[in-house]
């Protein structure tokens, strides 16, 4: 018979996120004798979301799951870093440069692009090449809009991807060992980047993206492996050639420009045919569930590769 | 510390060492049952297992150098550590096979022969076996010499050990090179290991004469 039972704490009287968030920036303001300033950290803040139709019809990840289980390199080599050391990261103001062959280059504000793209929640499977997945609510536009207000030129194959590089707010890109090159880059084909499943994200479950998460923009490709949603883009490029990608310049031999979900592709270290379910099952119940082509979404991308030997372009 | 103990106080030493060796183990796999090991509790629990195998391992490699340079002899707890890394790294296996695979066989299979770091991995695992199997006084006075011989099995059963380690994750870690260096030093200094020992004797026939 148990002596004692700790007391148990309902859901109810633990204090949201955003609000002791809210306090220390309070605090914090106050400590340093401000007076409410104009451009105050955004800090999960509530989105304006209007339902698609892009969803799957799956248990979402929990969102205490998706927010401290995170590979995010830039702020550390394990599953928790991102969460425990982004505190640091100042994800406002911010901009994204979008530029290379286009009609209009421009250098938009994340205010900008919230304002001119209407933002959608899109439930989307995201498949990590480490066999893991879950199912997220993003917030987001379309990486399609974005392009296509900056008018990609005839000779524009591709798009590139950089993301941010700041030191002393991102304790993994300082000190003696470095796990990969910095910045952190991607790469799409142009068919690939105007796919209509292809999504800047700027939030999930309704609120701005947290630091560990990509803040405070990032790309979701949903039929790719994690590692290509490159997070914090600063910069986007138009371009004629594949561009360079990280974990591709990092191992060539296990990671390959496209990275689509495969099951019948392994990598040298996991076998793609099943997935973990993150956040479902618990400690003996974690469900391992198949891992579909394309991460599922073979019936609206599989004809972007028709013709290709995806053995050989992994 | 004295060298003379009671027997009786020696075996409770050696008791005490594997009760605090297997706490680990028993703490987080209680911190999985409370669902206190974050987003991913089985791989937390199944990565705990093993690097306590790799720091048994690297405990149970330092008592030979520690003796030699006089510095601690810890002879008597060898077994119980070297067994430690043993239970560690079934443990290991068995949360890999049961929890994480859920004892679907035909993808540990595939695992263990398609994928180098699972294959050197279940190798190092198979070489502690019959250590452990020996790992009692009826079998060192059984085995004699053969017993020292057979317990060389260590080094080889290291440094798989130390190769599985560094292939498991996507770019190493500080811990992991940490960890990875010393098993190199203390399987390096085996090598060395004659030539220590015979400046050793040298120093002590200079200093009788």
């Amino acid at each position: 018979m148990p002596l004692y039972k700790a007391p148990r704490i309902p859901s109810s009287e633990i204090t949201p996120r955003s609000f002791y968030l809210k306090r220390r920036e309070l605090l914090g303001l106050a400590a340093g004798g401000l007076v409410a300033a104009s451009a105050s950290p955004v800090l999960a803040s509530p989105l304006a979301a209007k339902a698609s139709a892009y969803k799957v019809d799956e248990e979402l990840t929990p969102k205490e799951s998706v927010t401290t289980y995170n590979n995010f390199y830039e702020f550390g080599l394990g599953k928790d870093d991102p969460a425990a050391k982004s505190g640091a990261f100042k994800p406002t103001p911010w901009t994204v440069e979008v530029g290379g062959m286009v009609a209009k280059p421009k250098t938009f504000g994340l205010e900008d692009l919230m304002k001119t793209f209407p933002i959608e929640e899109r439930i989307y499977r995201m498949r990590c090449v480490e066999a893991w997945s879950m199912v997220i609510p993003w917030d987001g536009f379309p990486l399609a809009a974005l392009l296509n207000a900056v008018e990609p030129t005839s000779e524009a194959k591709y798009v590139a991807f950089e993301s941010v590089v700041r030191p002393e707010e991102m304790p993994g890109q300082s000190g003696v060992f470095q796990s990969l090159p910095w910045p952190y880059v991607e790469g799409l084909r142009l068919d690939e980047a105007m796919h209509p499943l292809t999504l800047l994200a700027v939030g999930l479950y309704g609120e701005t993206l947290p630091n560990q998460n990509g803040a405070p923009i990032r790309l979701v490709v949903p039929w790719k492996y994690g590692f290509k949603g490159i997070k914090s883009i600063v910069k986007i490029t138009l371009t004629d050639k594949q561009p360079p990608s990280t974990w591709n310049i990092a191992n060539p031999s296990e990671y390959g420009f496209y990275s689509n979900v495969n099951p019948a592709v392994d990598h040298p270290r996991w076998s793609q045919a099943t997935e973990r379910r993150i956040g479902t099952g618990g400690f003996f119940g974690t469900a391992r569930v198949d891992t579909l082509p394309f991460n599922g979404y073979a019936n609206e991308v599989a004809d972007l590769y028709k013709g290709m030997d995806l053995k050989v372009n992994f | 510390m004295a060298a003379k103990l009671s027997p009786k106080m020696q075996s409770a030493l050696i008791w005490g060492l594997y009760a605090l060796g297997l706490f680990p183990a028993l703490w987080t796999f209680w911190l999985g049952v409370q669902n206190q090991l974050g987003a991913d509790p089985v791989k937390a629990f199944e990565h705990t297992l093993g690097v306590w195998t790799i720091r048994f391992l690297v405990l149970t490699l330092l008592v030979t150098p520690l003796r030699d340079f006089n510095l601690f002899n810890g002879l008597r707890y060898r077994r119980a550590l070297g067994l430690l890394a043993f239970y560690y790294a079934v443990m290991h296996f068995l949360t890999y096979a049961v929890l994480d695979q859920t004892l679907a066989l035909n993808a540990i299979v595939a695992d263990v022969l398609k994928r180098p770091f699972i294959t050197f991995g279940m190798l190092g695992l198979t070489l502690l076996i019959p250590l452990a199997v020996t790992s009692n006084s009826w079998s060192i006075k059984r085995l004699g010499s053969r017993w020292n011989l057979l317990h060389k099995l260590i080094y080889p059963a290291a440094a798989l050990a130390a190769l599985h380690y560094s292939m498991a994750t996507k770019v190493l870690g500080t811990q992991q090179m940490l960890y990875i260096a010393l098993l190199i030093l203390l399987l390096a200094y085996r090598i060395l290991r004659p030539q220590v020992l015979q400046a050793k004797k040298a120093r002590r026939l200079q200093g009788a004469r």
